[in-house]
């Protein structure tokens, strides 16, 4: 399945914002979102992204669809460097990128049939004729499983799996190599949510799709991605493949994230003997030159305040940004 | 549920609440029947729409009316009815006796008054605690939840806090007044899992230390493995299983229970190579205003018969201490 012409490879990917000038004196401070992002998804793999809010692992989805502006470094998708793109060159590139979001009922336009909305796409690139369009629209209606007749619906009349269903539906219109998904699975009750999961196995194994899928659900990600890194204000901190990290984490912060996950494995007695993050993250405005973990690490010493770990692979592939690993 | 003799601190007998919609009327609980003891933290768990928050709201007297009613039913706090009392008294009630925290932090903070000012507040309604009395109530409860500098913080707006120290503020004022019960409305659902953390120990604390009896009420059964003594799993307005966390997630009898159980990917420490597709529920919740006369979760479950479509099955013992609702559990029985 693997083909290298489809891999998504992102180098040093940074996005900043604000760092313009103040109306009257000085400068806007500087929110480094994503900051040095590198990873590379081979073809038909999916790849995980977790951490907490504010980790910046939204903004690197939205960067790679080219929905925020990149500060620095490149997003290729096969041999198309997508961060060079322009206009209508981007727009035309659109067909191999597809996303679909968290909220399933915000990013369905109220206004429109279900069906219309899964043909847009379509229109808008201009893709076949308007009467095989139609035919793509009712297979893609199945493909998702809905029933064709549902796309005379509005949006309000599905329920919330349903919905999420036209989602994948719109982005896998247009026949793209890579779906960038932003916790699509967080808002569904959790039937509906193993519903959504196996649909997306069952088409990545149909279609050959890449996955880069974002998440704060750890069960989720364990059972989805084939690779996963774990992303702490702007950067990744460790980086493995789905046994490897779960057995065996590294970093302090993987390790704590593992263990605030409540588990129907545990009862009252464990939980307590566990260790515990305190406080909130930093602000991702004035970052320390330092290991931007360590004032919430329980294994900080001097050096960790002074210098930056940096993110080193060992023989298996394994990344971990961290001095005691 | 609990097997002590002591009566216990709340009870809820057979409650039907009503909803008066355009397409009929709604049972959103039907017949629902729970008992919570001093100290202990019951859990109840299930799909959005099953009347987990319903069954909280009726508990706080805080059904909207219309289009809401309690047809029948009571619910009764140490030996005291509830159903039927004026705003009044159970404006006495909630604070004092019955305190709740609620899924949105940001929205159910006012946005104009500090922090301390809102905990103060409902010590000085309760207690008629003079200004200063009330005001360093709050800072004693923000020190309780673990804030740090509570007395800075007590003069903080909601939003210059983090959600998850904005949800340790709803507990101090949930908890200002020292009431008897607790009910946490997925406390944690907006907050990230390093913070819900954070925030299960302290009420987990909170209970050890001051005896608060906890209605939690949440989808996700890892917080109730870890949390609760109890649990009662709800579909569509009834109660389906019930019993002692450890039995019903060890030996689910409801094949709801048993869906909700493994359509979850847990997460392991030692994943296994070869995946395998999760088990679904398939459907969705049915419409509440056309359930039929049989079990609800009949047109889901894949261990339906004849039987199943003809009548709503009751809860029956299955074990000293564990119930369900499911005809296949009768048959057994037989």
């Amino acid at each position: 399945m693997s083909d290298n012409s489809k891999n998504l490879i992102v180098k040093d990917l940074k996005v900043h914002f604000g760092g313009g000038k103040k109306i009257l004196s000085g400068k806007k401070p500087t929110v480094h979102a994503v900051d040095g992002v590198s990873f590379t998804i081979p073809a038909g793999k999916t790849f995980g992204v977790v951490g907490e809010s504010g980790s910046g692992k939204t903004t690197t989805a939205l960067a790679i669809m080219r929905l925020v502006d990149i500060t620095a470094g490149t997003v290729t998708l096969g041999d198309t460097e997508i961060s060079a793109l322009e206009k209508d060159a981007l727009r035309a590139a659109r067909r191999r990128f597809q996303i679909i979001f968290q909220d399933p009922y915000s990013s369905l336009d109220p206004r429109k049939r279900a069906g219309e909305i899964v043909r847009q796409p379509l229109d808008l690139m201009s893709i076949g004729t308007p009467s095989e369009r139609a035919e793509a629209v009712t297979a893609l209606f199945e493909q998702v499983g809905l029933r064709p007749e549902q796309q005379h619906l509005f949006p309000h009349q599905f329920s919330g799996g349903q919905r999420q269903r036209i989602g994948l539906a719109r982005a896998l219109s247009t026949r793209p190599d890579l779906i960038v998904c932003d916790e699509p699975v967080s808002a569904l009750d959790v039937a509906i949510q193993a519903q959504i999961l196996n649909l997306m196995s069952n088409l990545q194994q149909e279609l050959g799709l890449t996955y880069l899928f974002i998440s704060h659900d750890l069960g989720v990600v364990q059972h989805i991605c084939d690779e996963i890194a774990v992303m702490y204000l702007g950067q990744i901190v460790e980086q493995a493949d789905r046994v490897t990290l779960f057995k065996n984490p590294k970093h302090p912060y993987t390790k704590a994230l593992l263990e605030a996950v409540p588990s129907v494995h545990n009862n009252k007695r464990n939980r307590q003997e566990r260790v515990r993050l305190v406080g909130d993250p930093p602000s991702p405005i004035n970052l320390p030159t330092a290991c931007r973990f360590a004032s919430r690490c329980p294994r900080a010493e001097a050096r960790c305040h002074q210098e930056i770990p940096p993110l080193e692979e060992n023989t298996s592939g394994h990344k971990v940004a961290c001095f005691f690993a | 549920m609990s097997t002590d003799a002591t009566p216990p601190l709340l009870s809820v007998k057979d409650l039907v609440v009503d909803f008066k919609t355009r397409a009929g009327n709604a049972r959103v609980l039907d017949h629902v029947s729970l008992d919570i003891s001093a100290g202990k933290i019951l859990g109840i768990v299930g799909e959005s729409g099953c009347g987990k928050s319903m069954t909280a709201l009726s508990i706080m007297g805080l059904v909207p009316n219309p289009p809401g009613r309690i047809t029948s039913g009571s619910i009764s706090l140490d030996g005291r009815e509830l159903t039927g009392l004026d705003e009044e008294t159970l404006c006495e009630i909630r604070g004092t006796e019955i305190g709740m925290i609620f899924q949105e932090p940001m929205t159910s903070l006012n946005p104009v008054f500090t922090v301390g000012e809102q905990i103060a507040e409902s010590v000085r309604v309760h207690e008629n605690a003079g200004k200063q009395a009330a005001m360093a109530r709050a800072v004693e409860m923000l020190k309780a939840v673990d804030i740090p500098e509570p007395d800075i913080r007590a003069r903080a707006y909601p939003h210059q806090l983090s959600g998850g120290m904005r949800q340790r503020v709803m507990i101090a004022m949930a908890l200002a007044c020292r009431p008897r019960l607790l009910i946490a409305d997925e406390p944690t659902t907006a907050l990230d899992a390093t913070v819900q953390a954070q925030i299960f120990d302290l009420l987990q604390e909170l209970q050890q230390d001051t005896g608060t009896a906890i209605v939690l009420i949440t989808h996700d059964m890892g917080a109730i493995a870890e949390l609760a003594d109890d649990v009662a799993v709800m579909y569509a307005g009834s109660i389906v299983e019930k019993g002692p966390v450890g039995d019903v997630l060890s030996q689910p009898c409801h094949p709801y229970t048993q869906g909700l159980i493994t359509c979850v990917p847990h997460l392991v420490p030692d994943p296994p190579l070869q995946r395998e597709a999760l088990r679904e529920i398939p459907g969705m919740v049915p419409a509440l205003t056309n359930l039929g006369a049989g079990c609800a979760f009949e047109p889901r479950c894949e261990k339906a018969f004849d039987q199943c479509t003809g009548a709503k099955p009751e809860l029956i013992k299955v074990s000293a201490s564990q119930l369900g609702a499911c005809w296949a559990l009768e048959s057994d029985q037989r």
